[in-house]
């Protein structure tokens, strides 16, 4: 058990240690999603009233927790990006003779882009105000808690897809067709109450619109208004949590099975 | 966790094996790979597999690597069984890849705290064995820098003390001098041999340079997936009767007639050229330019090398850039 510990804990120090190294990275990842936010949500916020929300929520407040999720689905994928590029250098080969069991390689590098996309999501928190939520301690605290089971459920994906492709084109391809999608068809964007049936239940089943629900009602924990009642919130939070564990686990079982290093 | 104490090893040459190797096959799809390669290395040998690219040396290195799982045959690594046993065997390997597996992002000294915590050392002991790897490969200077600012035979050198951190009983590298110049090639062989005396590892390595091939205990050559030799490197030069003439000529299968029928002697046509191995060549060079002078662009004279070894087994030559696909 410790040595899993010392081990895991060893590849998420190293993802940590690199991204601090590359501040490309790090602007990346933050940035491009400030700027579709502020020219979206600025943009859109005249035009739009998100329906099926309470009080007087406007476009750019509506789109805030989705652009939250947005950060953690680029920094995911970053760290994701990073896997495929261990594999092709042959760092992951090193990592691979060790004594040191696939899943905990998996755990290692699922958590260190955890870690990385939280990071970025709390700094991500500082602007909430300019989206005119106030948010307290309690609101802190939930919504954090939120992005780190969110953030861990997308790396997995990531992982997921990392161990079984072969070049970072490969993976530009999947994230456009696969990460983006459920990006886009979790409510982060626009909410399910009014799109037509081919929308909405694709809106339903979609794990990430889990996430979206309870993430949304944790930034508002300090405001008058609710978007869900406790009871839906408690399930959007068990069923992320279940999401998060499906996605290791799936992850682990294509590292496991992948003989292409 | 285990912390493992510091073991003192005396230099022994038992009997019990280091790799034993029976009948490894390996495919790739339809493209056979390795075919009923067999092999016992000793404990305390520098062992070399030599082959021109695609011969199959990359995929018995994963192999034995634990890399990719055994496909048919048998194999014991350090007592315990390729198959089944291969977490006990990567704590006794210390593996070094033909790509780098150090991180250019981290320094010299981190990478080697990230390996030795991944195989359960850790505090003053990965201190202590962090330092004298780099102390013995002469990295302590560098410690501090990272690995992507270091030169390519530094780099190399960091991917030895990382290997040997973990104090491995077998060494197992793959084509380690790849982007060294002869230069660095040479002062990284000098530490590996260095290594080999101070702490009796067992040293197997993959090359396609014969002067790395030439300092190993033994060698063994493979050729299009098959073992087609084993022994010391003298004693592969012996194979070959004597001396070893190359004749350049633009016909050469008539002059390999004509050879035959005018001067019983025997030859070979290997790529183009004319080679016929027989004791005391320098004899013959004179009566083949007197006899076939018009015929003969050039001949060529020479003690037999690994690489005549090679074109003597196979009948083809050892050609490096050879076939590519899987290095």
């Amino acid at each position: 058990m410790s040595e899993i510990v010392l081990q895991a804990g060893t590849l998420w120090w190293r993802e940590i240690t690199r991204f601090a190294r590359q501040r490309s990275r790090l602007v990346g990842a933050f940035l491009q999603p400030l700027v579709f936010w502020a020219l979206l949500g600025a943009g859109l916020k005249a035009s739009f009233r998100p329906s099926g929300m309470p009080g007087d929520i406007n476009y750019m407040q509506y789109f805030y927790p989705g652009v939250i999720i947005l950060v953690l689905l680029f920094t995911a994928i970053f760290a994701t990006i990073s896997t495929v590029e261990d594999r092709k250098e042959g760092f992951l080969q090193g990592v691979l003779v060790a004594p040191i069991a696939r899943s905990t390689v998996v755990l290692g590098q699922a958590l260190g882009g955890t870690t990385l996309a939280l990071l970025q999501g709390i700094i991500f928190l500082v602007l909430a105000p300019l989206a005119g939520i106030h948010l307290n301690l309690a609101a802190i605290v939930v919504s954090a808690g939120m992005m780190a089971i969110i953030a861990f459920a997308l790396t997995s994906i990531g992982l997921l897809i990392a161990w079984r492709i072969e070049s970072t084109q490969g993976f530009h391809a999947i994230m456009n067709l696969i990460l983006i999608p459920i990006w886009l068809l979790s409510g982060a964007f626009f909410p399910s109450s009014g799109v037509p049936a081919w929308l909405y239940w694709p809106m339903r089943v979609n794990p990430l619109s889990y996430g979206m629900i309870a993430l949304r009602r944790g930034l508002y924990l300090a405001e008058p208004v609710s978007f869900c009642s406790l009871s839906a919130f408690r399930w959007a939070v068990l069923i992320s949590i279940g999401f998060a564990i499906a996605m290791f686990a799936a992850a682990t079982r294509v590292a496991n099975r992948s003989t292409s290093v | 966790m285990s912390a493992v104490a510091p073991i003192t090893r005396t230099v022994t040459r038992d009997a019990a094996s280091a790799i034993e190797a029976d009948g490894l096959s390996f495919s790739y799809g339809e493209r056979k790979a390795l075919s009923n390669v067999s092999f016992a290395i000793a404990r305390g040998e520098v062992f070399g597999f030599l082959g021109p690219n695609g011969g199959g040396k990359t995929t018995l290195f994963k192999l034995l690597s634990t890399l990719i799982p055994l496909q048919s045959g048998r194999a014991r690594v350090l007592g315990s069984d390729l198959a089944g046993d291969t977490k006990t065997i990567r704590r006794k390997m210390g593996v070094v890849f033909q790509h780098p597996s150090v991180d250019g992002k981290l320094t010299v000294l981190e990478n080697l705290q990230h390996h030795g915590r991944l195989y359960g050392i850790t505090g003053s002991n990965l201190k202590e064995r962090a330092n004298s790897m780099l102390d013995s490969l002469g990295l302590t200077a560098r410690a501090d820098d990272l690995v992507e600012t270091l030169s390519g035979g530094m780099r190399r050198r960091v991917e030895l003390a990382k290997a040997m951190l973990h104090q491995p009983e077998l060494l197992l590298l793959d084509e380690p001098s790849t982007g060294l110049d002869p230069m660095a090639r040479r002062e990284f062989f000098g530490h590996l041999e260095q290594l080999s005396r101070r702490d009796s590892v067992t040293i197997v390595l993959t090359t396609h340079h014969m002067e790395e091939a030439e300092r190993c205990d033994r060698i063994a050559m493979l050729h299009q997936g098959q073992l087609v030799a084993c022994a010391a490197p003298l004693e592969l030069k012996s194979q070959v009767g004597g001396d070893v003439v190359v004749i350049h000529t633009a016909a050469p299968e008539l002059l390999q007639r004509k050879l035959l029928q005018q001067l019983k002697l025997k030859s070979a046509v290997v790529d183009g050229t004319l080679r016929i191995e027989r004791p005391r060549g320098h004899e013959l060079i004179r009566e083949l330019v007197d006899t076939f002078g018009a015929e003969i662009e050039s001949v060529s004279f020479g003690k037999p090398t690994l690489e005549d070894v090679f074109v003597h087994l196979t009948g083809h030559r050892f050609d490096i850039s050879g076939d590519a696909r899987n290095e």
